[in-house]
């Protein structure tokens, strides 16, 4: 990850302007630095077709009650088992509940899952990482320890434990994907802050007398930005894996939220027999999982000036 | 050496000691009366009460986890509670050695495949070996077991009709008369690390054929083939080690997904079991179990690593 690059390190040039402003300014900054990802992300065609799977699935999440043709937890017991047919585009399952309805209408909680942990662990872990590689010393190396132990546990089964104790729930979930995602968070961010606490611009900070916090968010977060981006695009397939797992194992959201692991769970028992009710929240799942990934790859290569 | 595997195994015995008092604190605090579970709602008090003396559930905690981890130590597990009259001795024995077959199968299958894959898209780097690995691999860690599992299951079970969708093991018949039952399942628990150890070992042998030492075996004018085996492979196939044994952790998560999507009678799908059924003595003792393997196997990929690397004598 090419953070020492000149350009991108960020300096105070207007060391008389306020903290607000000049939060708005690297705000702004990084937005244009996103638009930049994005066009250099099509030069890619492995990116590009990513994005565009991602994007539909995004867009059903949004839109999904416009386009679902039926109500995805009504159940029609007249209609059971239905192979795919123009009336049921992906067929019917145990209670008669139309599968395109449920894949349509599950899009959201997989995006609504997979987001908000992230985003929760992401902001753990930027927290984590920023206090304990600013501070240094005794601080740091404890909590280094315990980031430790919590990454060196089985990650599936220390969810399926919590989740167990908690009872499965939406907040649980995104709860245990944040405890076991935010150390490697913390690392990445903490590994940017040891390398800039001694350049000159956070010395010059300093002896304007900035305090720890402005040093901490507006100095140095504002460089954490490319490195973070490559994690949480990383991270965001991982939420995805992980949360269609644990959905999977009945542990995760529960009946009847339409749930592409919860689905893929029903579809178990009738494999033989009704083989499209696994086919098509597979191929959801697949088709999203395998995006993401393509996409959080390139954008990896892009920051490391692979692409 | 010896001081070194000694020094390791003291400190397993420390990391255990913790992991059980924080696996016996976990279960403590699962809400939910076991006595009430077990005996259901319309039970009278009187029963209730005494099913909870016999059980030890009015016992202090303190004692409660004495009693088990003593118990432990003697080498008795103690009785399932969701399974009347079931020893957990002979639940773990059955089904770990079903888990044990399956994750050292799929060790076997991924351990050189992965190596192989690595080492080809990484001496042709950018070429088609390499964009066809690349993109595999990329799609095989994309994939949740259960998906790749369902797949597999639709394309060989169900359209083929080659293999069986589930593996009912038959306990009465030794594992290496079912082996047609294990072949899904094994590889299923395979792909995910497949494309991560080749990926890896992708980048670490191209970073090594960039190397001072790769270039200066070539401009001394030995041939490809040397060049190849002796500086570079040598120099980047010992990270894999620790590249494989860094994701035993996720192997346990692996194997956990696939007995339950293939219905395998193993410790994972005894583990998801005793969480629904909230059955507290099979979780602590299974959970204590894989930590115990977990820490284990960790040992034996550093004693592996020490071994084949010369730089490092302990």
């Amino acid at each position: 990850m090419a953070i020492a690059e000149p350009e991108r390190i960020r300096t105070s040039p207007k060391n008389e302007g306020p903290g607000i402003g000049q939060l708005v300014g690297s705000l702004a900054e990084a937005l244009k630095t996103f638009a930049e990802t994005i066009r250099r992300l099509c030069a890619s065609k492995s990116a590009l077709i990513s994005m565009i799977i991602l994007l539909f699935w995004l867009l059903m999440s949004i839109v999904g009650p416009l386009v679902a043709p039926y109500n995805p937890n009504a159940h029609n017991l007249g209609d059971r088992f239905k192979g795919p047919s123009l009336h049921h585009l992906c067929g019917t399952d145990r209670y008669g509940r139309d599968e395109f309805s449920r894949i349509v209408m599950g899009s959201r909680t997989v995006f609504l899952l997979a987001a908000s942990s992230t985003l929760v662990s992401l902001v753990i872990g930027t927290f984590v990482g920023l206090g304990s590689g600013y501070a240094g010393g005794a601080v740091d190396e404890i909590v280094m320890r315990f980031t430790d132990v919590l990454m060196s546990f089985p990650s599936l089964l220390f969810a399926m434990l919590m989740l167990g104790i908690m009872g499965p729930s939406f907040v649980g979930v995104v709860i245990v994907i944040a405890v076991v995602f935010f150390p490697r968070i913390a690392r990445v961010v903490r590994s940017v802050v040891l390398d800039l606490k001694t350049k000159e611009f956070v010395e010059a900070a300093k002896v304007r007398g900035e305090n720890d916090f402005y040093i901490m968010f507006v100095e140095i977060f504002p460089n954490t930005l490319g490195p973070l981006g490559v994690e949480a695009a990383v991270r965001f397939g991982y939420a995805i894996f992980t949360s269609a797992s644990l959905g999977f194992l009945g542990l995760g959201v529960q009946p009847p939220t339409p749930d592409w692991g919860l689905m893929m769970s029903d579809a178990q028992a009738y494999i033989t027999t009704a083989p499209w009710m696994a086919v098509f929240p597979a191929v959801a799942i697949a088709t999203l999982t395998v995006s993401v990934n393509f996409l959080s790859d390139a954008i990896r290569k892009l920051e490391s000036g692979d692409l | 050496m010896t001081r070194f595997v000694l020094k390791r195994l003291g400190l397993i015995v420390v990391s255990l000691f913790i992991a059980s008092i924080i696996i016996f604190l976990i279960t403590e605090i699962i809400p939910g009366d076991v006595a009430q579970m077990i005996l259901g709602q319309n039970v009278t008090p009187d029963a209730l009460a005494a099913l909870r003396v016999r059980l030890g559930l009015m016992n202090p905690p303190a004692i409660r986890y004495l009693h088990w981890i003593g118990g432990v130590l003697q080498g008795n597990l103690g009785d399932s509670l969701s399974m009347q009259g079931v020893s957990i001795a002979s639940l773990i024995s059955r089904r770990g050695l079903n888990s044990l077959f399956l994750a050292a199968a799929s060790t076997v299958l991924l351990v050189p495949l992965s190596l192989l894959m690595g080492v080809i898209a990484g001496l042709r780097e950018e070429k088609w070996p390499d964009t066809a690995v690349s993109t595999l691999s990329l799609v095989a860690i994309s994939l949740p077991e259960f998906i790749s599992g369902t797949f597999l299951m639709l394309i060989f079970s169900v359209w083929l009709k080659v293999l069986p969708a589930a593996s009912s093991i038959n306990s009465e018949v030794s594992l290496f008369r079912q082996l047609h039952l294990l072949v899904l399942p094994v590889v299923t628990v395979s792909l995910v690390l497949l494309g991560y150890v080749a990926r890896m070992v992708r980048s670490s042998v191209i970073e090594a054929s960039r190397s001072n030492y790769a270039r200066s075996a070539i401009l001394k004018g030995l041939p490809p083939l040397l060049v190849n085996t002796r500086h570079i492979l040598r120099n980047a196939l010992l990270p894999s080690v620790t590249i494989i044994a860094m994701n035993i952790g996720w192997l346990f998560g692996g194997i956990i997904i696939v007995e339950t999507v293939f219905g395998f009678p193993g410790l994972g799908s005894l583990v998801l079991f005793a969480i629904q059924q909230r059955d507290l003595p099979i979780i602590e003792d299974v959970v204590l179990l894989m930590a115990a393997a977990y820490l284990v196997l960790n040992l034996l990929a550093d004693i592996v690593y020490a071994l084949l690397n010369p730089r490092i004598r302990y």
